[in-house]
């Protein structure tokens, strides 16, 4: 039985999450109205703004600006970037965890090339790798490499001591330690690196293209606005919106895959 | 009774940036089979680097360590550790936690199965073999921990503070289980404490430690006249208050200095 004060206090939490998500809608379509209203209206210059049934039209229209192969492009390249930058971080980080020696020489390099903003690196990548999708994916590579070195080094090195010790009073090996104690332990560390890394690879895979491409989001946003064609950089940054979205919520759902399998707490 | 460990002319020299620091000097003592046996000494006075070095995971600067009779280097087979908090795997099943120590050792077998298995029965956690460590009681996640150790059967047990992390009733409580379960199966324990009470109610005798470099100061015999003694019992025994001021003021003193 329910009582009186719980019922209360569920309708009110279920009331207050309604009007959350209410707000949130509505604020989306006043946004969407006024700013078609206006550009109707010709309060504001919809060539350089653009507006809402435009960006409508260049979507439905998607084989005019071939679209869904610029799409394509952007998944392909960050896909590849996250995975192989997501992988190559975790891959150093054990061989850090692994030598003291390593780890403490890297140290001062890590932390420099950690500041140093990545963009920078496009000419070096481009001349040395060719201009085309190999100097985007290893743009993406290079922004999320070394935050993932760090963040799984740091998490390797702040698993409980005592677990460690436990394991060596049954004479462990230092391979047993890393894959019975330190990976299982940082499950966590990894899906947040996953989750950070996603959004990074986006990043580098975007500002690639902005130096050198010749298809993707990246390049159509560039392409789009040195023709003045606002319609298409605005279509293709809500196409980018939604992609960040829908593979951030991917991560979230292998966490919850991963979390669920092994309950964790 | 045969004498099961005996430290011989112990000492411990730590190597750090800003120099030697003598951690432990000229331990002697020796452990009968079956005896329980307490260390207690001011905090920092190298109880645990004691036990540390016993169980082979530290090197000892000086001296020599033997096992019924054989002089060990390294991590010994006769030893089992349990250290301060349970430090069971939380990604594992109860079950493939107390395997864990065959499992590391790679001596996992038909007969090591049996033996665990009937160890979870007997005392009471076979039907939580599937769960996971936090759906259980911090007394019970002790008891696991104690079974993991002992499925590698240590004939000596070292417990470094094994039950300072749980409220005070569970280890009272704790302390009476895994006594009686070492007991049971017939396994000499070294207990290192910083609770008196805990180190008269649980073991035949006292070692008092001085503060760093730690020495032997004195040992002392607990005798209880109960026939069957437990933890519990021992602290209704009009002795356990002798006993206890007794090593407080061996302990107090030293820090009055």
């Amino acid at each position: 039985m329910k009582t009186n004060d719980r019922k209360k206090y569920l309708q009110k939490r279920r009331k207050n999450k309604i009007l959350v998500a209410i707000t949130q809608v509505f604020i989306l379509i006043a946004f969407l109205g006024i700013w078609e209203w206006m550009a109707n209206k010709e309060i504001i210059d919809s060539f350089i703004t653009s507006q809402p049934s435009r960006i409508w039209a260049t979507l439905t229209n998607l084989g005019a600006n071939d679209l869904v192969h610029h799409i394509q492009v952007t998944t392909y390249e960050t896909v590849v970037g996250f995975l192989l930058g997501t992988t190559l971080g975790i891959v150093i980080a054990i061989i850090l965890w692994w030598s003291n020696f390593l780890a403490k020489v890297a140290d001062p390099y890590l932390v420099v090339l950690n500041s140093l903003p990545k963009v920078a690196l496009g000419p070096i990548i481009i001349i040395w790798v060719g201009a085309g999708t190999q100097a985007i994916i290893v743009m993406a590579i290079a922004i999320s490499l070394i935050v993932t070195i760090l963040e799984n080094l740091n998490g390797f090195l702040r698993t409980d001591e005592n677990l460690i010790k436990m394991a060596k009073t049954f004479k462990a090996t230092k391979f047993q330690i890393l894959t019975k104690i330190i990976l299982p332990a940082n499950i966590s560390t990894f899906i947040s690196s996953l989750k950070v890394n996603i959004g990074l690879s986006l990043v580098g895979v975007i500002s690639g293209e902005f130096l050198v491409s010749k298809a993707g989001l990246g390049y159509l946003i560039v392409y789009g606005g040195q023709v003045f064609k606002l319609d298409l950089v605005m279509t293709s940054v809500i196409i980018l919106g939604v992609l960040a979205g829908i593979m951030y919520g991917i991560v979230v759902l292998l966490e919850k895959c991963i979390l669920n399998s092994k309950k964790f707490k | 009774m045969e004498k099961i460990l005996e430290v011989k002319n112990m000492s411990k020299i730590y190597q750090t940036p800003k120099g030697e620091i003598k951690a432990l000097e000229n331990i002697n003592f020796k452990i009968k089979a079956g005896e329980f046996v307490s260390i207690i000494g001011p905090s920092g006075c190298g109880k645990s680097t004691l036990l540390s070095i016993i169980s082979g995971l530290e090197e000892k600067t000086e001296g020599e360590i033997f096992i019924q009779g054989k002089k060990v280097e390294g991590i010994s087979k006769e030893i089992g550790y349990m250290l301060q908090k349970d430090c069971l795997l939380e990604w594992r099943t109860i079950w493939s936690n107390v395997m864990l120590g065959l499992e590391l050792k790679g001596i996992k077998s038909k007969e090591s199965n049996e033996y665990v298995k009937n160890l979870l029965q007997k005392y009471n956690l076979y039907e939580f073999k599937d769960k996971y460590p936090q759906e259980l009681s911090g007394g019970m996640r002790q008891r696991v921990a104690l079974i993991r150790t002992l499925a590698i059967k240590p004939k000596i047990l070292l417990l470094d503070e094994a039950f300072s992390a749980l409220d005070y009733q569970t280890r009272i409580m704790v302390t009476n289980d895994i006594y009686n379960i070492l007991r049971k199966e017939n396994i000499t324990a070294l207990i290192v404490t910083h609770d008196i009470s805990e180190a008269i109610s649980m073991s035949d005798r006292v070692i008092v430690l001085t503060k760093r470099p730690g020495t032997i100061k004195d040992i002392h015999t607990m005798e209880f006249e109960e026939e069957e003694r437990n933890p519990i019992s021992c602290r209704e025994s009009p002795k356990f208050s002798k006993y206890f001021n007794t090593l407080w003021k061996e302990l107090g003193v030293d820090e009055n200095k």
